[in-house]
């Protein structure tokens, strides 16, 4: 489902140039769990963003679903991201004012879908939130905010999650809960979640873990054999 | 992204911070009622002046000396002593037979103090004729206007103008009582009886001030209103032409005839027919509402550009915000449709709120006295559609920079921005 090839990202601040990503190949397939691992600075973020659209590669090839995609415009790019692929942070990145069941229900307004009420309403139910949907951010605890974010990433039923450091600012008890919640979305559903950490412990739920340092993959546990699917939507 | 849906998320965005929303309106809603109401005042005072001008009468042509109109009213004594206007002029007017003549008044206005009793008011006195009356369309109150018996006997009667009345006499019956007029500082003065007093008259019209006295009466105790050739100076002529004649054609013969008796090649009159006087006047106040409305309109930029420094402020603001919006799959698009909207949103209602309360302050100020003057204003159709147009473009022009810098916000850098 992802393929990059020789991807490299250089970013120039003033004359020095900074590679953050110095020739990385990497497939994933669809339904797998991976998590990609490293120090702050080995690269792990701006692969993150390269995959999900958010970046371009300096060089080297991305092909999304069969499909080359390192060329699409800005608009066609924001498109894909927003059917495509859905996003957790370590912040949250909630709208600060705005209920939880208006929090999952714009990534449908920018698609334009219909039913938007409805469909938000069940992805929240999904994330274990059925008593939150009226509940503001500043209502809700860091596990619920995070929920919040994982079911507007879920509500357009995206291929592919990516969270980045999406337990850093919650304890323990509920990064065990928020992970078992992500290994079900792969289990049950078949969705392809792509986890960024610097913390082992998180870094364990995954199926497979990648290992960077300095823009490079160092350690590939490899895909497991049961999750070595075809290529292609897994809807 | 559906219209709807972008109106929705400014108007969340205009109520999350309503006091910000309501000065950034302020400055939109001061502009576009300051221009309405200004255009309306400036109207109203074209419309004030116009209706004054047409109160003197009907069809009536003005023939002042050149040296009496330089001069202002206080000053009218050291113009007259300059006129070339003489009645002897008025009363060949009348007799030359021009066609389209119907009446010739003459008159000498002085400013005096008239005095009775313990009271006195300054007042202008205007030394005329029985046919004045008439021909400056003047109704009275009590008693009668000047006769044409007191033009032949040279009588030293006057008829009070209202608010002469008003003062000297304080709402006792003024008819048969002395009015006493103090000419020159006081060096001249005669003792009159009254035997008419005028109706208020309408607008600011001057004949509520002045106390009008026979030529004949006056004339021959008034040594300095005599020409060295022995003629009476007059300060103004005024001849009423038949409706409908051609006021043009008047003027014309009018002024060749002077030139005749004031062996002169060049008019040293200035003759001037109503319509003269209410195009000058229209000048005028078309210059004034010019003005008005380029300061109003001055007000108005500012405040659109209080609307685009706010909006600009808000993009920097919610730099993490439209990194979220980028992020579930808002396009540059519909990024620059949200804040485009929210700028319209606010400058439409500033325009509107505008619109209202220029309209309302216009009402409000109609009839009111100020500085003595009574208000006129005219509320202009195209001064509202104007100022609403004025307020969307502003918005749409305010809302277009800070949109277009909002969708150059690096998603990226938007999302890790804690």
């Amino acid at each position: 489902m992802i393929r990059l090839q020789d991807v490299t990202r250089v970013y120039s601040t003033g004359e020095t140039a900074v590679h953050a990503l110095a020739g990385v190949n990497l497939d994933i397939g669809g339904g797998e769990f991976v998590a990609i691992m490293g120090q702050s600075g080995s690269g792990k973020s701006t692969l993150m963003n390269i995959i999900g659209l958010l970046d371009r590669p300096s060089s080297g090839g991305y092909a999304f679903g069969g499909r080359d995609v390192s060329q699409l415009s800005e608009d066609a790019r924001a498109r894909l991201r927003g059917s495509a692929f859905g996003f957790v942070f370590q912040s949250y990145n909630l709208l600060p004012r705005m209920t939880a069941l208006e929090q999952v229900e714009l990534p449908l307004i920018y698609q334009g879908a219909a039913d938007r009420k409805r469909r938000a309403a069940q992805a929240l139910v999904r994330v274990g939130l059925k008593d939150r949907i009226t509940h503001l951010p500043t209502e809700l605890s860091g596990g619920e905010q995070q929920r919040v974010a994982i079911a507007r990433s879920l509500v357009v039923n995206p291929l592919v999650l990516l969270a980045d450091e999406p337990t850093g600012a919650l304890d323990t008890a509920t990064e065990h809960e928020l992970m078992t919640l992500l290994s079900e979305l792969v289990d049950q559903q078949g969705l392809t979640v792509v986890l960024v950490t610097h913390e082992a412990e998180v870094a364990a739920y995954a199926r497979r873990t990648v290992r960077m340092r300095d823009g490079r993959i160092v350690e590939d546990s490899g895909a497991p054999l049961v999750a070595a699917a075809p290529d292609g939507p897994a809807r | 992204m559906s219209p709807l849906d972008a109106f929705r998320i400014a108007l969340r965005a205009i109520f999350a911070n309503r006091l910000r929303s309501a000065l950034t309106s302020l400055g939109l809603i001061i502009g576009v009622s300051s221009v309405i109401v200004l255009i309306a005042v400036g109207q109203g005072t074209q419309r004030g002046v116009t209706d004054q001008i047409r109160g003197l009468g009907t069809d009536l042509i003005f023939i002042e000396s050149s040296a009496e109109a330089t001069t202002s009213q206080t000053g009218a004594l050291a113009g007259l002593e300059q006129s070339t206007l003489v009645q002897g002029d008025a009363a060949a007017i009348a007799a030359d037979g021009i066609p389209g003549v119907v009446a010739v008044a003459a008159r000498v206005a002085v400013d005096a103090q008239a005095v009775a009793g313990a009271n006195n008011v300054g007042a202008q006195i205007v030394s005329t004729s029985s046919g004045y009356a008439e021909v400056r369309d003047l109704a009275i109150r009590s008693g009668s206007f000047i006769t044409p018996l007191h033009d032949e006997d040279g009588a030293l009667v006057a008829v009070l103008g209202a608010r002469v009345a008003d003062t000297l006499y304080e709402g006792l019956d003024p008819i048969g009582q002395e009015v006493r007029l103090s000419f020159v500082g006081g060096r001249i003065t005669l003792g009159f009886v009254v035997i008419g007093v005028l109706e208020e008259q309408g607008g600011a019209s001057e004949a509520n001030d002045q106390v009008f006295v026979p030529l004949s009466g006056t004339a021959g105790r008034l040594r300095f209103l005599y020409t060295p050739a022995g003629d009476l100076r007059v300060t103004q002529i005024d001849v009423q032409t038949a409706s409908g004649a051609d006021e043009q054609r008047v003027k014309e013969d009018v002024t060749e005839l002077l030139l005749l008796l004031h062996e002169t090649p060049e008019p040293d009159f200035v003759i001037q027919s109503q319509d003269d006087l209410i195009s000058a006047a229209t000048e005028v106040s078309n210059t004034l509402s010019i003005l008005l409305g380029s300061i109003a309109g001055i007000s108005l930029l500012v405040g659109g550009i209080g609307v685009m420094n706010i909006m600009l402020v808000s993009v920097t603001e919610r730099t993490r915000e439209i990194g979220i919006r980028r992020a579930v799959g808002a396009t540059a698009g519909d990024i620059v449709k949200q804040f485009v909207t929210e700028a319209l949103t606010l400058s439409l209602f500033g325009g509107i709120v505008g619109i209202a309360i220029g309209v309302g302050t216009s009402f409000a100020l109609d009839g009111r006295e100020l500085g003595g003057q009574e208000m006129t204003t005219l509320i202009q159709p195209w001064s509202i559609a104007m100022a609403f147009l004025v307020a969307a473009g502003v918005g749409f022009a305010s809302g277009s920079y800070p949109a277009y810098r909002a969708t150059t916000v690096d998603p990226i850098a938007a999302l890790r921005n804690e």
